[in-house]
Parts: C-alpha cells; structure tokens; sequence
C-alpha cells in the first residue's frame, strides 16, 4: 500500500526527516510514534500529498506521490491535529461539501453521507452548526470529512489530543472501525492508544525511523535482559553513573529518589541488552552502592518507547 | 469547472452564513446612497446626466472598495483558521480554487449593483437619461469591481491575515488609481505607462459619460486576469511548502 524509500525533508537546513524507509500493508493500522519534532507530522503531510520531499521516493497505491499528486489527493483521507472546520457550516453541508471536493457526485454523496455519520456517531448532531459543537464533536466530523470519499488511506495526525477519557474510547472505536475498509496512519502521544489502536508502530527519532514491529517485537527489541526495576541506596549520581558504566545497560529510565533517614534510596529502570542480572548486582555492590531491590519491570510502551526514543540515558 | 463552482457556493455560504457578508454590503450601500443623496444630487440644479456621471463617480469608489473588503478574507482567512489544507488536499487544481473565490466576490458585486438600482432608476425616472448609459455605466462599475476583487484575490494570497490582505490589496488599487500623477510628472515613455496604468482616470471616464471604449474593457479584463493568474501562481508555489 504505502512504500517510502530513503525519505528526506529540510526546513531550511534542518533534516525534519532524514532517509526514512518504511512500508505498509494494505487495511493495517499503524501508529507513528515520537517526540514533539520527531517528523511525525512531516512524514504524515509528505503522505497526504501536502508536502514534497526534499529526496527520496513515496509511492502510495503504486502512485508517487510527487508525480501524481491529484490523483493521489482523492484517494487519501487527512485530519490534521488541529481538524480543519467550517465552523459556519452544519455537519451534514460541511462533510457533504469536502465529499464533492474529493469527486463524489452529489449523488454518491447522499448516497454515503448517513452511514458515514453514523460510523462517526454524529447521526444526530448532523444538522447542528459546527461552532456549536464540543471538542470531541468537531473531531468525529474532522473524521467523517476524511473518510466520506472513501479513500483507500487514511491519515489521522493526533486524532485524540485534547479529548476526555470517554471520547478517546468512542474515537478509538472509530478508527478501529476504519480498518475494514481502508489502511490507517496515525500518530499519537498517547502511546497506551497507540497500543491499543494499531496493528504495528513505528518510532521515529530527530527524523529517523528508530525501530518498528508490534508492540511484542518493540519489547523484543529492548535487549534479551529485559527491564529491571531497581532501588539502590546511594546518591543519584552515583546509582546513574554505575549503571551506565555496566557494559551490558542499554537504557535506565524513570529515576527517582526518595529521602530515607540516614540517606537516599534511588529508584530507577534498567533495561539490559543481555540477561547479566548478575554482573549487574556485583556492578552495585563493586561500586559501593546499597542494592535493595531488583524486580522485572512491566515492559509497558511507554517505557519502549522512552527507551527507544532516548537510547542509553 | 464544477471545484470552480463548488468553491464559489462555499465562499457565497461564508458571507450569508455570517454577518460579515452583510455588514460590507450593507455599509458600502449606505454610504454611495449618502454620497448619491449629497453630492450626486446635491442641492443646485443638474443636468440630469451629469448626476448620472456623479452617481457612477460614487459607485466606483464604493464598489471598488467593497471588492477589496469582500476579498480580503478569501485565502488568508482559509490560512489563518487552518482550513486551507481541506482544499490543498483535494484534487481542485489551484486556478479552481482561486477562480471559484473570485466568482463568489463577483456575484456579491452584482448584488450591491442590482441593490443600487434604485438610484439611477429614480434618475430615469424624474430626469432624462437613457438605459443605455445607465447600462455602459453599470458594465465600467463591474468591470472596476472585478479588477479590484482579483487585486484583493491577489492581496489575501500573499498574505498572511485578511488586515494585511486588505492593505496590500488597497495599496495596489490606490497605486492604480494614482497612476496618472505619476503620468503627469515622469517622462515619456513611462508617462504614457503609468497614465495607460490608471484605473478610473484613464479607462473609467468614458463608461461614466455612457461610451463604451473596447480598449478600456480589455485593459480591465487583462487586469483580472493577471492578478487572478498572479494568485494562482503564489498558491501553486505554496501549496507544497
């Protein structure tokens, strides 16, 4: 469906992506995941057919991007994080309208309109004007303005920011939805959606693709050792400085102290590359430090994706 | 054709759902009725062509004026609320999109001329003027109107929000209709130049005497039509940044 080949985009003489590759199955869903300047958004526009790369090829479909950008624009669905409104316009005019500038006759519009409205639960708000509508609201419409002409992809930039708990499920319930019929691109900074919405996710770091796979395969990627949970008595710096110093620590994440009488508890992550617990400990003990516990700590996203995001620090 | 017209009925929808549409029409309107009422009419006695003459003096600064107001918004507002990325990521090529905006400022033109026909009608009525001057002076306010809205298509694709559209857009018009003093003062051959560039001393006084003169409908068409291919170049060399 989607094939990027050596992918790169300047601002200026900033490398907002550099040499990305990646592909993407047909009806997949796949999560971009990253810092804020990661090149998430670029890399999304670039596939929208909104920006051009600097270099590199983008084929979507068979199609290049940069050669057949219109043909390309009325197979794509886009919302950007903030979702672009008519705030003037009813729900129903305005996604009907955005139908039409995708191509559809006004026909295959009324023919598609309700059901898309329904899918994005907005059957009932569909003669409301659009500034009357809340937050979460305005998004499904942003989604429903995406996915009216039935594209065979469709990109969502941040499609839960700013959204309460209950609307993140009723969006997420959306987006699993699309899956049937199209493939689905989405970037988040929530990363337990990403978990739970995508089939495959891919990390990008200063515009480069710092790994992919399924959550399992990121975790896989963290090294054999896995992730310890540690508290060790000492000073922050010298926990952090021993634990570095360890040839087999690939990351160590989350420290934290915590003030004990007669003292300091440091209480940190680390990931191993191989399982060297043992080496580990004798490391502590060598370095004067107190070890006070050592557990395996849940390999949950969030920590995969400050591993890979951050490498070893 | 149809993104055309599709872009021109949102635009249209734009200016009726909100009062903004309403608010220029209605204050340009007011304001040519006051000028009409003072010094069209005025309170000594007139030929009644020559208050036809003053009327079409009066509708081309209103009407020109109020072209570069109903255009200011038409890009740089799409720009300013995000919304410029619905049509950028649509298949509308950008002469589409540009075109479809000025269409929609040209039927508004029409409106508040068809709503300022009471004036010269009252003309008609109580004087002695015939439909075909009114007619060739209504087609110079048109024409006029449709020059100003390209330059005010061409000023909000420049620009980045709809006050600096509307001051660019009314820089180059008073440039335009400043032109003959520039005339005036340079040596040919670019006096003939910045006297052949102005709008209403050189190209409108012949419709406001009743003439038509084709030289002076081209010069206004070529007009549109630079600044309209103008936009439509900006647009294209932005839509990928």
């Amino acid at each position: 469906m989607i094939e990027v080949q050596n992918l790169t985009r300047y601002y200026g003489r900033h490398a907002a992506v550099a040499g990305l590759s990646f592909s993407i199955q047909d009806r997949e869903i796949v999560g971009f995941l990253g810092l804020n300047g990661a090149g998430k958004s670029t890399t999304l526009k670039i596939l929208a057919g909104l920006l051009l790369p600097s270099s590199g090829t983008v084929h979507v479909d068979g199609v290049d991007v940069v050669q057949a950008p219109d043909s390309l624009r009325a197979q794509i669905g886009y919302l950007p994080e903030d979702a672009p409104l008519y705030l003037d316009m009813r729900v129903r005019d305005f996604v009907s309208y955005v139908g039409q500038l995708k191509g559809m006759s006004s026909a295959e519009v009324d023919a598609r309109i309700d059901g898309v409205l329904a899918r994005c639960g907005l059957a009932e708000r569909a003669e409301q004007v659009i500034s009357e509508l809340s937050h979460g609201y305005r998004k499904r419409v942003g989604i429903a303005q995406a996915i009216i002409h039935q594209p065979k992809l469709v990109i969502l930039d941040e499609p839960i920011s700013g959204l309460d708990p209950l609307q993140i499920r009723e969006i997420r319930e959306v987006i699993v939805g699309l899956k049937a019929d199209c493939t689905v691109l989405i970037s988040s900074h929530i990363l337990g959606e990403i978990s739970q919405t995508c089939d495959r996710i891919l990390v990008l770091k200063d515009g480069k693709m710092a790994a992919q796979g399924t959550e399992e395969e990121l975790r896989g990627s963290m090294g054999e050792g896995g992730q310890l949970e540690l508290s060790i008595r000492g000073t922050q710096e010298a926990v952090v400085a021993a634990l570095k110093a360890y040839p087999h620590t690939s990351a160590v994440t989350r420290v934290r102290t915590e003030d004990i009488e007669g003292g300091t508890i440091v209480h940190c992550q680390v990931a191993l590359a191989a399982d060297e617990r043992e080496g580990l400990i004798a490391a502590i003990v060598g370095a004067g430090l107190g070890l006070r516990r050592m557990d395996e700590a849940d390999s949950e996203l969030e920590a995969i994706f400050v591993n890979l995001t951050q490498g070893k620090g | 054709m149809r993104g055309l017209i599709l872009v021109a009925k949102r635009e249209l929808g734009a200016y009726t759902n909100t009062p903004m549409g309403y608010v220029i029409l209605a204050a340009f309107l007011l304001l040519e009725g006051l000028f009409f009422n003072a010094f069209a009419v005025g309170a000594s006695a007139k030929a009644s062509a020559d208050v036809l003459g003053d009327f079409f003096y009066f509708s081309f600064g209103c009407t020109v004026a109020a072209a570069l107001f109903f255009s200011m918004r038409l890009i740089a507002e799409e720009r300013q609320t995000g919304t410029m990325v619905l049509l950028q990521s649509s298949p509308l090529a950008n002469w589409q999109v540009v075109g479809g905006k000025f269409l929609s400022v040209i039927a508004l033109i029409t409106v508040m001329l068809l709503i300022s026909g009471y004036m010269p009608a009252m003309i008609f009525i109580n004087g002695k003027v015939s439909l075909s001057h009114i007619g060739v002076g209504y087609l110079g306010v048109f024409l006029a109107g449709a020059t100003a809205a390209s330059i005010g298509t061409f000023g909000s694709t420049v620009a980045k929000s709809q006050l600096v559209a509307v001051i660019v857009s009314g820089a180059i018009t008073v440039a335009l209709l400043m032109a003959w003093i520039l005339g005036r003062v340079t040596d040919p051959p670019v006096a003939e130049l910045w006297s052949y560039l102005s709008i209403y001393d050189r190209h409108f006084q012949s419709f406001q005497k009743g003439r038509i003169n084709t030289e002076d409908v081209i010069f206004y068409l070529s007009l549109c039509f630079g600044f309209l291919l103008l936009s439509t170049r900006v647009l294209s060399a932005r839509r990928w940044k």
